[in-house]
């Protein structure tokens, strides 16, 4: 059983990396991602589950991570946007123009490369319903579709003609 | 940021759970149980809700199981939404479950926090409540099992340690004909003006809704009335609307007129496709 009962350090596995953290029990992961270990990708719009500008993939699965509780990362395997590196989704958003403050970028990023990883065949539908997960304060939507569905379709195989 | 320190406990079993939270309660520490926790977290923020400790009950094995198990569907309390929804066994509670709040919130949220949690709407709980699935309860003597019809009386009541293991629900019922219709004031994603979950078995609808009342509920005399072939189906309704077991929501996502004008026009169109005309 794992027990964390007040201050004290965790082990997070962030980035492939095993990194120890000071945390409170009742510390979010946002914060612990933020405050703890200099990551600060993940951004904190509303805190509240709504904006998805602080979305993370926890065992590949986006999650808004000011919902999350750092000791819940415990054991879990954590991706911030730091961990991309360069992926193709961001190299999308930049040729796309899918973005213009910049603050909700992380989020969609990380939302749309859970998408890419698990549902690479993603049609219309999905897509849509994926990214309503997080909010773009400047309205950018159509370029963010735009790019996610230009990284969708860059990861799948080519279709071998006869 | 939470205000307020609380500990945090994760057992990977059901005694580890059940005697530690009794533990917990015996000490004065006013815990918790905590499937997803994006309810506690998020109300915990605004300080809307207090406790001094968490027993988090992802790790145990019989809460994540999803498997058919003899004549049940078995789904443990830790699956999430967004679990339920891909493995799509059940098909109206993956609908339902499709419907609560986002994507990547569906990531987190578990069917065991959905029903038991404070929030109003507890959409998960209306297809529960239409198959009279049954809910695994654990609690320091062991474990009981109960039909979630007989425990639900706008709320789960429960015995003050237990806490929800899995859900089992009779296989023949995951594939009736069924409809799930969310209505919002505005956005996709938001609570419901009125959800409501209707399945059709032994040639008779069943109806449940969130979103009405301050509570969600299946109304088996709403039933008996919107089952009634003697009469049209816009009487049937009519006297429905009149059956709602408690007074319709009335606030700025609605008026309780409006919301009374939306589940109406729900249940005519559930009449008239799950064939009961």
């Amino acid at each position: 059983m794992i027990s964390i009962t007040g201050p004290g350090i965790i082990e997070l596995k962030v980035n492939g990396e095993t990194r120890q953290v000071l945390v409170r029990p009742a510390d979010t992961l946002l914060h612990a991602l933020r405050e703890g270990l200099g990551l600060t990708g993940a951004k904190p719009g509303c805190e509240n589950g709504d904006c998805g500008a602080c979305t993370v993939l926890v065992e590949g699965w986006p999650v808004k991570s000011c919902l999350m509780l750092a000791a819940e990362a415990v054991d879990r395997e954590v991706v911030t946007i730091e961990g991309l590196n360069n992926a193709p989704i961001q190299r999308e958003f930049v040729e796309r123009f899918a973005f213009q403050c910049g603050y909700c970028t992380p989020g969609f990023i990380m939302n749309a490369q859970g998408l890419i990883d698990i549902h690479p065949d993603a049609g219309d539908e999905v897509i849509n319903d994926w990214l309503q997960s997080n909010i773009c304060r400047c309205t950018g939507y159509q370029e963010i579709t735009e790019a996610v569905k230009a990284a969708l379709q860059a990861s799948r195989p080519p279709i071998s003609q006869p | 940021m939470i205000p307020f320190d609380f500990e945090y406990h994760r057992p990977a079993t059901i005694k580890e759970a059940v005697d530690t939270f009794a533990q917990l309660d015996t000490a004065g520490r006013n815990p918790r149980y905590y499937g997803g926790g994006t309810e506690l977290i998020s109300m915990a923020r605004m300080n809307n809700l207090s406790f001094g400790a968490v027993v988090d009950i992802k790790d145990i094995p019989e809460c994540r199981v999803m498997e058919s198990d003899g004549d049940y569907f078995i789904m443990g309390a830790a699956l999430t939404l967004t679990q339920l929804h891909e493995d799509n066994s059940f098909p109206l509670l993956a609908q339902t479950g499709a419907r609560v709040a986002d994507h990547t919130i569906q990531n987190k949220i578990t069917l065991g926090g959905n029903i038991c949690g404070t929030i109003i709407f507890k959409e998960a709980l209306l297809p529960l409540l239409l198959t009279d699935s049954e809910a695994v309860l654990a609690d320091p003597s062991g474990l009981r099992t109960v039909k979630i019809m007989d425990i639900y009386h706008e709320k789960l009541e429960m015995n003050p340690y237990e806490f929800v293991v899995r859900v089992k629900t009779l296989l023949p019922y995951l594939g009736l004909s069924h409809i799930h219709v969310k209505r919002t004031k505005q956005d996709k994603i938001n609570y419901p003006l009125a959800t409501i979950c209707a399945l059709k078995a032994d040639d008779q609808i069943r109806v449940a809704c969130s979103g009405v009342c301050r509570f969600p509920f299946r109304s088996l005399a709403m039933e008996q009335v919107l089952n009634d072939r003697s009469r049209a189906p816009a009487d049937r309704v009519e006297q429905a609307l009149h059956l709602i077991p408690g007074e319709t929501l009335d606030d700025l996502e609605g008026s309780s007129g409006f919301r009374q004008f939306v589940v109406g026009k729900l249940l005519q169109d559930i009449i008239n496709n799950l064939g009961a005309s």
